[in-house]
């Protein structure tokens, strides 16, 4: 008897409330603001002790492509949000289109990190290398800055990608629909982060010179 | 399952069967009882690292190991009981077993997550202890990972960073599924003010891991990248601050003392009442101190720097709001006693344990405050002082809050009962040797004996032998604590649903409980501490 008891509770518990479910990912999404606030206290401080290396060391970024990123972000955020009105709307081809879509913005988006990261790997720009260990204090810190906020960036990029292709094939598979869409609704909520944290970096780092 | 008799009606310990059952189960009150095993047994080893400290000490030189063996040992020491026994302890052990059954729900909002925490933590203390074991020398550096001297040290200290940061994680994951069950799962007309108090207690300290976690667990990368990627953020050497640092580490080191005290308050306060039979006083105020506490707690982490290197006007600040928490902590102290006062009290082991509970955090709690404000901390500062304040606030507080919960829902999660005789026994030897092994460092710290030593000056002999001694009879009650538990776990008489005459809802169902809790969902109609009709169970 018991068994079937607890298959019932199994059952039961294969689609979680959505209140509750979307309460535990804000609360998620405060942690992660937490662990790059941390990091953002450390900017600031490094900021203000060395104002003039962050100013010459900005200066070697390229705006150009953090722009592009901005707006790939930006737009790919927007796609997450309409594939997920998609499919409360039953029209699921559609969502699984917005959602491909918003997965290949991401990968344009690590492409585009690819060139970045390799043209200060060319320069011998990377944290530990000897033209590093020779630049000022600031710079230094500047780059160390740079590359881990960037890079644990990046990889929230790489885990959100992951996340929507899993979320893409539920929804072919027809797990995720019209009445059940929490864990879309989640993941599209991790994007807007992805999404929400590059905007706090991109002026940090490549603006403000 | 067709073989069950009418005593041995089936519950959570004997519905299934098997290693693998208890392993994959997403059961609260399993994953509960996991987590206990794994820390009582965590505990115990860095206890008798502890105990091979102090017999290191017995006199003064070289007695049983090296200076460098001694700074491991604390290390080691510090890193398993602050990150995998203390600060996990009470909220995933009773917390788990408890909380969803105290607010008549079957089960945590997140089961899967749940035990995804509990293998998270399982994991960060497997690379805990591969810290100590891998190539290359255990780590040097204390718990505090302070630098420069973690950020150049050869020892394995990646490795421990690691196990520091993952423990972290698990931790947060607790916390946030304990939030979310609290805000959806709770019975039926059970408002947040019919909530009992232990539940509030997990409550604040769940806001406290949500939210402090992740500063530490960026601030243990930090260091990583500084050993592995030279950045030097904290690296004087490349321009870095060390004591930015410390200010990170203990932003959230700080509230994590919280995290560690908040749920044994949480545990007294439960106990309190049911062994007088009288209401809690003060209910109201022991809520709002626990989100004081949790609050304030969040702004003094200053008052662990005072001797880096800090402005004279944040020196006076931090200090100031250092003794502000000692506010709320006192109003929980004070409701604690006059719940007592008038009503007809029971001395069970339970309340002994709640007893001398106040009586110690009293000491740390006093102590503290000679820490916290800046004068008399320059002189005590690094000194064995603070190693005595600590420990009566951390194992006199959280440490006999755990025995005092596990004491007093024993019956309840094992469905028998231990040797009340041998408790009170095992209490009595636990309680004299905690005195004797943590007061003389007070003593021996105000007279300058700095922590961290292994050696120290011949006129210190006759505290630390003293102190010696004290740790091999705390070291016998906690024997004899444990064996009685362990022996009556399975041989003990069994126990009546409700045999201190408790009345919140976790008295209300059979000992061990159900699979899932309740029969059907409790609807609750009044606040939690009502003793109108006692002794009818």
């Amino acid at each position: 008897m018991s068994t079937t008891d607890h298959n019932a509770h199994s059952e039961h518990s294969e689609y979680i409330d959505s209140d509750t479910g979307k309460m535990g990912m804000w609360l998620f999404l405060f942690t992660e603001l937490f662990l790059f606030g941390g990091l953002f206290i450390v900017y600031a401080v490094m900021r203000s002790k060395y104002g003039e290396d962050f100013h010459h060391a900005a200066l070697e970024l390229n705006a150009f492509i953090g722009a592009t990123n901005t707006v790939v972000l930006l737009v790919s955020s927007m796609t997450v949000a309409m594939s997920l009105t998609a499919i409360q709307k039953k029209q699921k081809n559609l969502a699984i289109g917005l959602i491909f879509f918003t997965i290949l913005l991401a990968g344009v988006f690590l492409v585009n990190k690819y060139f970045e990261y390799g043209h200060k790997f060319a320069l011998n720009l990377y944290p530990g290398s000897d033209v590093m260990r020779n630049l000022p204090h600031g710079e230094i810190m500047f780059f160390g800055l740079y590359f881990l906020m960037t890079g644990l960036h990046l990889f929230h990029v790489v885990v959100g990608g992951i996340l929507l292709t899993i979320i893409m094939l539920k929804i072919k598979s027809g797990r995720i629909n019209e009445e059940h869409f929490l864990l879309h609704e989640n993941g599209a909520l991790y994007w807007h982060l992805v999404d929400l944290i590059w905007i706090f970096l991109f002026p940090l780092l490549y603006l403000i010179t | 399952m067709n073989n069950q008799t009418p005593t041995a009606p089936l519950n959570y310990l004997n519905h299934k069967t098997g290693l693998w059952s208890w392993l994959s189960s997403t059961d609260h009150k399993r994953i509960g009882l996991l987590y206990f095993y794994c820390i009582v047994t965590f505990f115990l080893s860095a206890a008798v690292l502890g105990l091979l400290m102090k017999i290191e000490k017995v006199a003064p030189g070289e007695t049983i190991m090296t200076a460098q063996t001694y700074n491991a040992m604390f290390t080691l020491h510090g890193i398993i009981m602050i990150f995998i026994v203390v600060i996990p302890g009470l909220a995933a052990v009773f917390g788990n077993i408890m909380l969803p059954i105290m607010i008549g729900a079957k089960d945590v909002a997140f089961p899967k997550l749940n035990l995804f925490s509990f293998y998270l933590f399982l994991g960060g203390a497997c690379i805990a202890l591969y810290s100590q074991f891998a190539h290359g020398h255990s780590p040097d550096t204390g718990w505090t990972f302070y630098v420069p001297y973690s950020a150049e040290a050869s020892s394995n200290v990646v490795i421990a960073l690691t196990a520091a940061f993952t423990l972290g994680f698990a931790s947060i994951l607790t916390g946030l599924n304990f939030i979310v069950t609290i805000h959806t799962m709770r019975a039926p007309g059970m408002t947040w003010f019919r909530m009992p108090l232990f539940p509030w207690s997990l409550y604040a300290t769940a806001w406290i891991q949500l939210l402090a976690t992740p500063v530490v667990g960026i601030t243990l990368l930090m260091v990583i990248a500084e050993r592995t990627l030279h950045v030097g953020f904290f690296d004087p050497k490349l321009g870095g601050d060390p004591v930015l640092y410390q200010h990170l580490f203990w932003i959230y080191s700080h509230p994590a003392v919280y995290v560690m005290i908040l749920p044994a308050m949480g545990v007294v306060t439960e106990i309190f009442p049911t062994f007088s039979q009288k209401p809690v006083f003060g209910y109201v105020p022991i809520v709002f101190s626990s989100l004081a506490i949790a609050l304030v707690g969040y702004f003094v982490w200053g008052h662990h720097m005072f001797t880096s290197g800090m402005s004279y006007e944040s020196r006076w600040f931090f200090s100031l709001l250092t003794f502000l928490v000692a506010i709320p902590s006192a109003i929980k102290v004070f409701n604690w006693l006059s719940t007592m006062y008038g009503g007809s009290v029971d001395l069970q082991p339970p309340l002994l344990y709640a007893i001398s509970f106040i009586f110690l955090f009293t000491i740390g709690g006093f102590t503290g405050l000679t820490l916290g404000s800046v004068a008399t901390d320059i002189q005590v500062h690094n000194t064995d002082f603070v190693v005595a304040h600590f420990h009566y606030i951390i194992f006199g507080g959280m440490g006999f809050g755990f025995f005092a919960g596990i004491h007093y829902w024993f019956p309840k999660i094992y469905g028998r009962m231990y040797n009340i005789r041998w408790a009170n026994i095992g209490w009595g030897i636990l309680f004299t040797g905690f005195n004797l092994t943590y007061f003389p460092m007070f003593i021996m710290g105000i007279q300058g004996m700095p922590r961290r030593y292994f050696d120290y000056d011949p006129k210190f002999q006759l505290g630390q032998t003293i102190s010696t001694i004290g740790a091999v009879i705390l070291f016998t009650g906690l024997i004899t604590m444990i064996s009685n538990l362990i022996y009556h776990s399975k041989k003990g008489a069994i126990a009546p649903a409700n045999p201190w005459h408790g009345v919140t809802l976790e008295w209300q169902i059979p000992s061990p409980p159900p699979h899932e809790n309740f029969d059907e969902v409790p609807v609750i109609t009044r606040g939690p501490y009502v003793f109108d009709n006692p002794h009818t169970k």
